[in-house]
């Protein structure tokens, strides 16, 4: 069936995503450039029989949707930069107890309080490697608006697949700007819930290593009393001080995604096979690159295309590999002073360009087409 | 539309509160709604909202919109002089620029010199002070020029998106601006032509 069109912002279209896919509790305090997530699920959820809570602080709105899920709750928060920042210790939390969550960053121009009503992208480390200790996250990074629909949808499902915080990256660009939407049919819309135990609450152990991977996850308030700590924990959610079963916990959670990524990894090739250029971007930043990309195409016959990382975490290595296969130059393209080029760089081993941004404007196309054709011409000069 | 790669790019500046976003998202609606284009509004988010200057930019093309900056406009208004200071730039050769005479006075002495631009000066404020004794529908009779000057829609597809965006009891205050909008437009482009 066709969907119905829509005019929405960026942050209007993650609320009404999260509400799609069952979303029943949001947790927040207000941020720009993420405030409108908060104000829409405000006014959606009540609606559905949900729950919204402005909380005392970014600390506590993280706090919140934990518990929420426990109780059974598809939850979740938004926030900005220096609300992230915030969250991350309950963030850690959320990895260490397997609670499955939606954390929404609309990135702006950082660091500190930066530049709140301006674009950044400097929250890519960030969103992997915020929270202390080892720990597994999935990390999306959509760049349309219905990639923004539909990623708020994977960021629910894999976080209830894999009982694991899931992290939406989206920027001030995407979520203030409003443009056209098709939303698919509710018949076309794949939900996954988390998988909840079939033994009885005496038999049950919320970290059963002998159930596989992800383990099922009670609700609260079901009869299942269960113990959850940031400590680490053996089968039964209480503390332990056995360096085996230690690492036997983190190894399972790390696991979990790197045996899942086939399902988990998502990119885009756009016109690699005969690129002599390969640009990497992501989120916004790769709308200009896509804009750039068609005008060298057509209008100077260069031959370029673009590797765009859809969940940015775990990065998708192989299919860089691949997509760079036959590219005589990497341009990696992103707002911020270059956090994404060193992960290109630790895949591909190879120099790499960069056309990087940090000062809130956006990188425009012709920035990017400057940079594809000086060098080219430069070559050209050699000959 | 006035270029002829199917794109308009146009960029409303006003301050806070005189409702120039709700043009541009009326005129963005009508090309989503009614005419199966995309558009792509992206306007100033800052404490502007709330009286500084203020800015959208509005762009309406046939293709999925990548960059949504204005960087070529074919058409700007503004309608007060603090924002056309700050916002005016990105202009187009064939540009048409319309403003507020009584509001904006300080404009660049060469602001037409060398170029295809065109300059409308019309006192909007005043005019929807004077014939609906509201101030605020100025927004509609500048979005009536615009409508005239770009034909970004059809006018049928734009009073469509009005009755959706404006409250039934003041949907004929609002056509009748945009009407008068129209009309003045029409009547400098025929001027012009005798020109």
């Amino acid at each position: 069936m066709p969907g119905q069109i829509y005019a929405l912002t960026g942050n209007q279209i993650v609320a009404r995503a999260a509400i799609d896919v069952g979303c029943r509790f949001y947790a927040g305090y207000p941020i720009s450039p993420s405030s409108e997530i908060a104000a829409e699920m405000a006014k959606a959820l009540p609606k559905v029989g949900g729950a919204f809570i402005q909380m005392e602080d970014e600390i506590a709105s993280m706090a919140a949707i934990i518990g929420a899920s426990l109780t059974g709750k598809k939850s979740m928060t938004a926030t900005s930069g220096p609300g992230f920042s915030l969250k991350q210790e309950n963030l850690g939390f959320a990895c260490m107890t397997e609670v499955p969550c939606v954390v929404v960053n609309v990135m702006r121009n950082g660091p500190s309080t930066g530049m709140p009503t301006f674009p950044g992208q400097g929250d890519l480390m960030q969103a992997k490697w915020g929270t202390h200790g080892d720990h597994p996250i999935i990390v999306l990074a959509p760049a349309y608006h219905r990639e923004i629909y539909d990623e708020t949808i994977r960021a629910f499902n894999l976080s209830e697949k894999y009982r694991q915080p899931v992290v939406l990256l989206s920027d001030e660009t995407l979520a203030q700007m409003s443009g056209r939407l098709e939303i698919p049919d509710k018949s076309e819309l794949i939900v996954i819930n988390r998988e909840t135990p079939k033994v009885g609450p005496k038999e049950y152990k919320p970290f059963d290593q002998s159930q596989g991977l992800v383990p099922p996850l009670a609700s609260f308030f079901e009869g299942y009393r269960f113990h959850v700590t940031g400590l680490t924990h053996d089968d039964t959610g209480f503390p332990t001080e056995n360096t085996t079963i230690a690492e036997q916990l983190l190894s399972r959670m790390r696991r979990k995604l790197t045996e899942n990524l086939d399902d988990i990894l998502k990119w885009e090739d756009y016109l690699v096979d005969d690129a002599d250029i390969l640009i990497v971007s992501l989120g916004s930043a790769s709308r200009s690159a896509l804009q750039a990309i068609n005008e060298a195409r057509e209008s100077d016959g260069i031959k370029v295309g673009m590797f765009r990382p859809i969940t940015l975490w775990p990065f998708p290595e192989e299919a860089l590999k691949k997509a760079a296969r036959n590219a005589k130059r990497i341009i990696v393209v992103e707002m911020n002073e270059g956090q994404m080029a060193l992960e290109v760089e630790r895949i591909l081993h190879r120099t790499i360009e960069t056309v990087l941004r940090y000062n809130g404007q956006m990188i425009s196309p012709d920035e990017i087409l400057n940079r594809i054709k000086s060098y080219e011409s430069c070559e050209a000069a050699k000959v | 539309m006035n270029n002829t790669s199917g794109r308009l790019e146009a960029r409303f500046c006003g301050v806070g509160g005189q409702g120039i976003v709700l043009g541009s998202t009326i005129l963005a609606e009508a090309a989503i709604f009614y005419e199966g284009k995309y558009a792509s509004q992206s306007p100033t988010y800052g404490s502007q909202v709330r009286g500084g200057p203020t800015k959208v930019d509005l762009i309406v093309d046939t293709q999925e919109i990548l960059y949504p900056k204005a960087t070529h406009l074919n058409f700007f208004l503004a309608i007060a002089q603090s924002s056309f200071k700050k916002y005016f730039c990105d202009i187009a050769d064939d540009c048409t620029i319309l403003i507020d005479e009584n509001l904006v006075i300080d404009l660049p002495e060469d602001i037409l010199v060398g170029t295809h631009r065109k300059l409308y000066k019309i006192p909007v404020m005043e005019m929807a002070k004077q014939e609906f004794n509201n101030n605020i529908l100025a927004n509609m009779i500048c979005l009536g020029v615009t409508q005239e000057v770009t034909q970004v829609v059809s006018t049928e597809n734009l009073l469509k998106s009005i009755q959706k965006s404006v409250p039934a009891k003041h949907y004929d205050k609002n056509v009748a601006a945009v009407q008068m909008g129209i009309e003045l437009a029409r009547s400098r482009k025929q001027q012009e032509l005798v020109v």
